[in-house]
């Protein structure tokens, strides 16, 4: 008979995602408005489609070179420095991977070792914490909050470190809150970074969509770049989630292990994905910025619908999410999820699926349209009066 | 305020309120407002259409590009000759074109006899018109940036994922 004596023990650690029984309430249900997503709702661009189809019909299916084709890592570096400042050499400094996830994956097992402890920033990506369980090693969780706009501070960070920690994973501009840190907020943590010789794993999937603000990297920071491993990708920025397409960009004796593992684990990313992506960052960055611009409205539309219906939102300044508090209603944050989907038929997520920290909160999705987002405020709206709150 | 926000909103949510405007765009509604009227008054914004697929309802309407061949007028060029082909109501849009014709005239009408009796009594006739050629329009596939007829479903999203 099987059961659990025969699993790994580090897997029976990690909890199943929050978010998983959302989605399956919600597919339980019929004429479901979701603000539950975490992808684009834009196509591809067709122009990348159609690069990838012409390889395919060229024949350019084989294996490509482990670290990714030459010409897409020359076109990231290249990418990464008009638009960054950032400087990388194709040839030493980069992986193309299987999404940014895969990026992730690498990066841990090829530099944390058991028992070294990994600063985790809650609410935060559902997968970064598990990432480092499964190395063995032990999450420290850093609690950031709404008054200082999910910003991580030095001091915050300072509280955090001990002679165990190895490594600081950071997500800015954030799901699930929409938080960024500017310039001037990295700044003050480079200091200390470079004082406790920390990595810093800092996964910039979102950097493209950034509003008011230009997105920075601590990676900018010439003093610790070397202690910086960088991850991004196409998902986000170019609508291309279900290509799984990412990169990550470190230092040379970094890479080099980092892939060993993508090698044995993954060969090389996939091909056809690998052309679509040539293409967008050669002719594609008018649609990014097209897609940004729609994004900045829609941000604008939903944040003020919210703050209307008095589920208080801050502004954020990334990303493609709200992360409006619902303490007020006196619900935890999955009961109040549970409760409009039930009632309204609008799927959010719950701000604890992304951590403890995300109690009190809910994850709104604004990868929609306008139009989308009206409807699902007006059903958000009679939920709240229904219940009594407005 | 960020004009080329609020026209890029506007062509593409034409039935936006000021409300909602205002909202996307982080702004008064009086702002939204006194800036929508500056547009009109200025003839950039020119007005608001909705875009109907004629063909899926029982409207008898048939569209022809016609290309216009004429000769400039001194003094006036291509523009006094425009004016007296875009006047008649059965002309829905006009361009001066480069290439072999001088102008584009698209015309709607509710047969191809009624097109081809407006080209040849009144459009043809016309001083300073040399020559027409009419092309009918068999089936539209996109205008305005929409497909007609979308070949294919787009996938369907997960309702929620991380």
């Amino acid at each position: 008979m099987i059961d659990e004596r025969f699993l790994s023990k580090k897997v029976q650690q990690v909890k199943p995602s929050g978010i998983r029984k959302f989605f399956d309430l919600a597919s339980e249900l019929e004429d479901v408005i979701s603000l539950g997503v975490g992808e684009p709702d834009f196509n591809t661009p067709w122009h990348i489609r159609e690069a990838a189809i012409y390889s395919i019909e060229q024949g350019k299916t084989f294996y490509t070179a482990n670290q990714g084709l030459l010409e897409l890592r020359k076109e990231i570096c290249s990418y990464l420095k008009r638009r960054f400042s950032l400087a990388y050499d194709p040839t030493k400094d980069v992986i193309v991977t299987v999404g940014g996830s895969e990026a992730i994956d690498i990066t841990m097992r090829a530099l944390i070792d058991p028992g070294d402890e990994v600063i985790v920033l809650s609410p935060g990506y559902v997968a970064y914490e598990p990432s480092v369980t499964l190395t063995g090693a032990v999450p420290i969780i850093v609690e950031l909050n709404e008054e200082n706009q999910f910003k991580l501070t030095p001091e915050q960070l300072k509280q955090a470190i001990s002679d165990k920690t190895k490594a600081l994973l950071i997500n800015f501009p954030s799901n699930p809150t929409g938080g960024v840190m500017t310039h001037e907020d990295y700044e003050k943590l480079v200091p200390i970074i470079k004082e406790h010789d920390l990595l810093v794993i800092s996964d910039e999937i979102y950097a493209e969509l950034s509003y008011d603000v230009e997105h920075s990297s601590l990676a900018n920071f010439e003093e610790i770049k070397d202690h910086v491993i960088l991850i991004s990708g196409f998902s986000k920025a170019f609508a291309m989630t279900g290509w799984r397409l990412g990169y990550v960009c470190a230092d040379p004796v970094l890479i080099k292990q980092m892939n060993k593992i993508h090698q044995y684990i993954i060969m090389s990313a996939p091909t056809a994905a690998q052309y679509g992506a040539i293409e967008g960052l050669r002719h594609g960055m008018d649609h990014v910025s097209e897609m940004r611009d729609s994004y900045h409205t829609r941000r604008n539309f939903i944040v003020s619908g919210f703050n209307r219906l008095g589920l208080k939102t801050h502004m954020p300044q990334g990303a493609f999410y709200i992360f409006p508090c619902i303490k007020h209603t006196k619900m935890t944050s999955e009961e109040f999820c549970q409760a409009l989907l039930e009632d309204q038929k609008v799927a959010c997520v719950p701000g604890t699926a992304f951590g403890e920290a995300g109690e009190g909160y809910i994850r709104v999705s604004y990868a929609y349209s306008i139009d989308e987002i009206k409807i699902a405020l007006g059903r958000i709206e009679q939920f709240l009066k229904n219940k009594g709150f407005l | 305020m960020d004009e080329t926000a609020l026209l890029k909103l506007l062509e593409k949510h034409a039935d936006m309120n000021t409300c909602d405007l205002a909202s996307a765009l982080n702004e008064t509604q009086e702002n939204i407002l006194s800036k929508l009227n500056e547009l009109e008054q200025n003839k950039i914004i020119l007005g608001h259409h909705t875009l109907i697929n004629w063909d899926k309802t029982n409207t008898n309407r048939v569209m022809a590009l016609i290309e216009v061949s004429v000769m400039p007028e001194r003094e006036y060029g291509y523009d006094r000759i425009a004016k007296l082909i875009y006047r008649y109501p059965e002309v829905d849009t006009m361009y001066l074109m480069s290439g072999k014709s001088e102008f584009i005239v698209t015309v709607y009408g509710k047969t191809m006899q009624e097109i081809a009796n407006f080209v040849g009594s009144k459009l043809a006739c016309i001083d300073k018109v040399t020559g027409t050629c009419t092309l009918f329009v068999l089936k539209q596939y996109k205008r305005s940036g929409i497909v007609f007829e979308a070949e294919e479903d787009s996938a369907e999203r997960l309702l929620v994922t991380p």
